[in-house]
């Protein structure tokens, strides 16, 4: 199947996942699904049927609000029954909103207080590089995540320990819970400011796949220095009504009669 | 006076569990030295690692690597390693389940010269209501020495509050160590006197000025402070029906809380606390800082006989 066709199935999901509950984190969901599929469906090694399989390559989910896509990414590469999808927040469920390696097989980092999930990825990629197993460290950070400090101190330290196995992705879809991230804390220039940081930087389309594609080529072939691959998304990308709630989509009541909705639009596209 | 100082006795042990397990780590954030875990680096190149002046970083970093295997101990000042970091211990390691060892040095009024601002007084009250963690504080390079390798080995994150130079052992080579098992220095039979770090010595000291005033206390060394020995302090209590706690920390949040949780649900009695009185720390020396914050053998001493008045 192509990677187009995976994303509908996966935004579709993440919809139903979300709606089971009635309200949650929609809008920064949506706008990684191209970043996720290609991830688990071309670009990692992994095995779905071994999941603690070691020297793996590993995906820390930092921005860990965004648990239901990567969620509906994993139900339907098989790391567990996808009528689970529909138990998130329920009582007693293996779905957090927030990402817990405890609970969900396949999360390979507890997520949620912003800023940490970004370091535990470069503990991560330090112990691989120990362990000289060749795995890359994968790590989602949101745009608004990246007013934390941490996110700094991490990416300070990923540099100057060389850290080429650590490829990160900035969800850049410039919205926060408050606002525009230019309204409440600009991040700009962003790729000035990685670049700074001693990291080798690709700006690119986010929802495109041959642009992931070179990216995540371009940071394989970079030696020596990590790699910050600054996505432009749209939040709530795939659904006009929830892209048009702007900032306002970061956490929203999610109906199943919209959804219904909602999954017709994704399926026409 | 013991012959090596507390961070000699832990670089000493760490260098041996780096040798004897691969996957011992240790992290830095710019106190090496201060921590005594400098020289690691000659010997561990890749496993003595300085992550700067970043010790929110340095607490997740050390929880990734966890996830991977590693067996990370990071180091730093006590109030650095606690209350600046409350969050990352909570999150990436305790809830994540990712075991760290944290070594915080020069405790409460141990900062001395580094005055208010680097002295840990709440760090144990801080890092104690978070669900599952380890707290201890060791009172000598022989108990030092003997609990490395245990907490290594314990797959729980632990907090180590650490006094870093020289102390007087209070125990022998005899001593047999146990992480959860207070230690009973003396018995008595007229008042219990729970102590920790620093405070055991100078409980010690006391216990000679009890004596000659006829005062027979019962001593004892609470090193784990959570999850505490709860049958040794109901045991001692029901023997002694009164109890002193001694420690270098706020009186609020430490071993004084911790005493009392135990014996108000299982034993009420009365106890008072020596401590720093709710207050912050101030530049001194530790024999002033022991006296403005009335914590020395002769205040033990005095709370000791407030307290048998107390009694039923």
């Amino acid at each position: 199947m192509q990677r187009e066709e995976i994303c509908k199935i996966i935004r579709e999901d993440t919809c139903k996942c979300i709606a089971s509950i009635g309200v949650g984190h929609i809008g920064g969901c949506l706008s990684i699904v191209e970043i996720l599929v290609s991830l688990y469906y071309k670009h990692m090694n992994i095995d779905p049927t071994n999941p603690h399989m070691a020297g793996r390559d590993r995906l820390v989910c930092s921005k860990g609000h965004a648990g239901p896509a990567v969620y509906a990414t994993l139900a339907n590469k098989g790391y567990f029954d996808k009528a689970e999808l529909l138990t998130l927040n329920h009582s007693g469920t293996n779905l957090p909103s927030h990402c817990d390696m405890n609970k969900t097989i396949g999360i390979d980092m507890t997520t949620g207080s912003l800023g940490q999930g970004f370091s535990c990825a470069v503990g991560i990629a330090l112990a691989s590089k120990l362990d000289k197993d060749g795995a890359y460290i994968y790590t989602v950070i949101g745009d608004g995540e990246s007013q934390e400090g941490q996110i700094w101190e991490a990416g300070m330290f990923a540099a100057q320990a060389k850290l080429d196995n650590l490829i990160a992705f900035t969800d850049y879809n410039k919205m926060q819970i408050d606002g525009n991230t230019d309204d409440v804390n600009s991040l700009e220039p962003l790729n000035k400011k990685w670049e700074s940081f001693g990291w080798n930087v690709v700006v690119i389309d986010g929802h495109d796949f041959d642009q992931i594609d070179d990216a995540i080529a371009n940071a394989k072939a970079c030696k020596g220095k990590p790699t910050m691959i600054i996505a432009n998304t749209i939040k709530g990308k795939g659904v006009k009504y929830i892209e048009d709630k702007g900032y306002g989509n970061h956490s929203m009541p999610m109906l199943w009669e919209d959804v219904e909705k909602y999954i017709e639009e994704i399926r026409r596209a | 006076m013991a012959d090596m100082e507390m961070r000699a006795v832990l670089a000493e042990q760490l260098k041996q569990m780096m040798q004897q397990d691969p996957k011992v780590v240790v992290i830095d954030a710019d106190l090496a030295k201060a921590s005594g875990t400098w020289g690691l680096r000659k010997d561990f190149p890749d496993r003595a690692i300085d992550v700067g002046i970043a010790e929110q970083n340095m607490v997740s970093i050390a929880s990734g690597m966890a996830s991977y295997g590693y067996k990370p101990f990071i180091t730093s000042f006590t109030p650095f390693v606690s209350r600046r970091v409350c969050d990352q211990i909570t999150l990436s390691s305790c809830y994540a389940k990712q075991p760290i060892t944290i070594v915080g040095t020069d405790p409460g009024i141990c900062a001395e010269i580094n005055g208010g601002t680097h002295m840990g007084m709440e760090d144990i009250g801080v890092l104690r209501s978070i669900a599952d963690i380890v707290i201890f504080e060791p009172v000598d390079t022989v108990q030092l020495k003997q609990a490395l390798p245990i907490i290594a080995g314990l797959g729980k994150t632990v907090y180590i509050r650490l006094f870093r130079k020289k102390i007087d052992d209070v125990f022998g080579e005899d001593y047999k160590f146990d992480l959860f098992k207070a230690d009973t220095i003396k018995e008595g039979k007229d008042v219990t006197i729970f102590c920790t770090g620093i405070m055991v010595q100078e409980t010690v000291k006391a216990m000679d000025l009890l004596q000659k005033e006829g005062i027979d206390a019962e001593i004892i060394n609470v090193h784990t402070i959570k999850p505490i020995d709860k049958e040794t302090i109901v045991k001692s209590v029901a023997k002694t029906g009164c109890a002193v706690t001694a420690e270098n920390h706020n009186i609020m949040g430490g071993l004084f809380s911790a005493v009392s949780e135990v014996l108000a649900m299982s034993m009420p009695t009365p106890v008072l606390p020596i401590g720093v009185p709710d207050t912050f720390g101030e530049v001194g020396k530790m024999p002033y800082l022991k006296q403005i914050y009335k914590m020395t053998a002769e205040d033990i001493v005095a709370k000791a006989k407030e307290v048998m008045k107390l009694k039923k």
